[in-house]
């Protein structure tokens, strides 16, 4: 077996750390991998160029619904303008006692529990992060601590969004429709190992238990370095 | 039936129209760029079953060409003033949060009606047309997720009433702030494509099972290492776990914890897919759980999110780990 197509995986890593454009780093691992391994089972360049740009738009083509998401846009984009981000913040900041914190270990545990029963559609980044969480956490942290500073603003932004996939990821498998628990199901089968889904779904409920317990942990100290973070430097 | 086809003309129709609000706003210098990416990617979405396998990849290296030469930038739409969006949160209160709610539950009740799972059974024979449902039950949530975008619309124009525009324009000055980065997921799932057909798993797979120890306490304790580590490291790389699972599984999780070890399959199957998750918390590869949101929220560090997430990712990772040597065997 030819190590060459591993070659895609090189192009990313350098990629990525050399920060190009990420796009044209994916796009250039395609052709790099697609390229090598044509050329390892004997095709001459342009041949195992074509060949791979042929795999590689074939498989772009068929994979588009992933890119219609954001056809929600104008919805959210229309409700920004009329002031949802504001409400959200001015609900939040009304309510005695909230904080960063503990606002978003309300939403993780509001999304793994949905999650966990199927409702995976009830989150997300641009439906649910964007409008909502990260303006409400915004919120909190303002209502608490005055004008954010940008570090403190954009460190509540990705914990908002932390949360949303920390949540999904560890809540969806404990429903055992789900794609991931199928794929499982359907593997160890190709092996000869019949498994229900119900018995895998059962062995994801001790990880969604940790997951809660370590990130509600750096959650609940995340309230702590707003404060920290959001003194005012010695001397203005 | 209204499946993928009717949904992908909806998708041309709403990219052309992105790319068309950019071509005339002339206060942008690069909306000539904008213009030619939403554009193509509108070709894409109308004519992309019709134009080719090779075509369509040529089409792809040339979006890649406009994002890595920098072609792309945002406009200025005209937007509401803070001030503006203060006074208008106040008057219309709460209510703003129906149409942003209405989403996820048409979404959530679209799935299940057209799926046809329980309640929804005679609703899709009610509306069968000939015997065919009306909902391509395959295509379930997308098309309930078009339909619920599509009520939200409506009831946020029915209470804000702006005029005719205002709603494509807003649309654009999001997809704008996103840019480059709304085509990753789809392109990365695209390399995904071309990494399996390149046999790139089983190669992996085969460096990692050839090295370990087959007995012993010691050797027990390796596989399951191995096996939790492997399948984040190579969902890192990947970008999705669905990827490593098969590879790693069959490469150490069978072979090993399941074969010389007599470990339980199922708790290995579950907590390895688990393991691979934490990997997905630490790569940009993962670009629509790490990259976008960090766009969507103009975050200044495009790995920002990573950056948050890691702690949680490694800490859950070992946490997994011991669970599973506990466990399993």
């Amino acid at each position: 077996m030819s190590l060459w197509p591993l070659i895609g995986i090189a192009v990313v890593v350098v990629g990525f750390v050399l920060r190009f454009n990420p796009l044209l780093v994916v796009v250039a691992a395609a052709l790099a991998t697609g390229i090598a391994f044509g050329l390892s089972t004997g095709l001459a360049p342009l041949p195992a160029a074509i060949k791979t740009l042929e795999t590689f738009g074939k498989a772009f083509n068929d994979n588009r619904y992933i890119t219609l998401t954001w056809m929600i846009l104008p919805v959210i984009g229309l409700l920004e303008r009329a002031g949802l981000q504001e409400k959200a913040r001015d609900l939040v900041a009304a309510i005695k006692g909230a904080t960063t914190g503990r606002l978003l270990i309300l939403y993780l545990l509001a999304r793994q529990v949905t999650s966990a029963a199927g409702l995976t559609s009830l989150g997300g980044h641009p439906q649910m992060v964007r409008p909502l969480i990260a303006p409400m956490a915004e919120g909190a942290a303002e209502a608490r601590h005055g004008p954010l500073t940008q570090a403190v603003r954009m460190r509540v932004r990705a914990m908002s969004a932390a949360t949303d996939n920390i949540g999904l990821f560890f809540g969806e498998d404990i429903f055992f429709a789900i794609a991931s628990i199928l794929l499982i199901k359907g593997f160890l089968e190709q092996n000869g190992i019949m498994v229900e889904p119900l018995a895998l779904s059962v062995w994801a409920i001790p990880t969604a238990l940790l997951a809660f317990v370590i990130h509600g942990v750096r959650l609940w100290r995340l309230d702590a370095q707003v404060a920290r973070l959001n003194e005012p430097e010695p001397g203005q | 039936m209204i499946g993928l086809p009717v949904l992908y003309i909806i998708g041309g129709v709403f990219f052309a129209a992105m790319a068309l609000l950019g071509a005339f706003d002339a206060d942008n210098p690069k909306r000539w760029g904008n213009l030619a990416f939403w554009g193509l990617l509108a070709v894409s979405f109308l004519f992309g079953d019709h134009i080719g396998d090779l075509a369509n990849g040529i089409l792809v290296l040339a979006l890649a060409g406009l994002a890595g030469l920098s072609a792309l930038g945002p406009g200025k739409p005209n937007t509401t003033t803070p001030e503006a969006r203060r006074e208008s949160a106040a008057r219309l209160g709460a209510k703003l949060f129906i149409p942003a709610l209405v989403i996820p539950l048409v979404t959530l009740a679209g799935t299940f009606l057209f799926k046809g799972w329980k309640i929804g059974a005679w609703v899709v024979e009610a509306l069968a047309i000939d015997g065919t449902p009306v909902v391509d039950p395959k295509q379930a949530t997308l098309v309930s997720l078009i339909l619920g975008i599509l009520c939200g619309l409506v009831i946020a124009v029915i209470m804000i009433r702006p005029r005719p525009t205002v709603p494509a324009q807003e649309g654009r000055r999001l997809l704008d702030t996103v840019g480059w980065a709304a085509l990753l997921p789809q392109t990365l799932a695209a390399l995904g494509a071309v990494f399996a057909a390149a046999g790139v798993g089983q190669i992996i797979g085969q460096f990692a099972g050839a090295s370990l120890p087959s007995s012993g306490p010691a050797g027990a304790l390796l596989a399951v290492v191995a096996y939790t580590f492997g399948m984040a490291i190579f969902t890192i790389i990947m970008g999705n776990a669905f990827a490593a699972f098969p590879v790693m599984t069959a490469g150490i999780g069978l072979p090993l914890i399941v074969g010389t070890f007599k470990g339980d399959p199922v708790i290995m199957a579950a907590v390895g897919m688990l393991s691979g998750f934490c990997g997905t918390l630490m790569t940009p590869m993962a670009a629509n759980f790490n990259i976008v949101p960090a766009a969507l929220l103009d975050l200044t560090d495009r790995y920002g999110v990573i950056k948050a997430q890691i702690p949680t990712a490694l800490l859950l990772l070992i946490a997994n780990t011991v669970l599973m040597y506990v466990f399993v065997y």
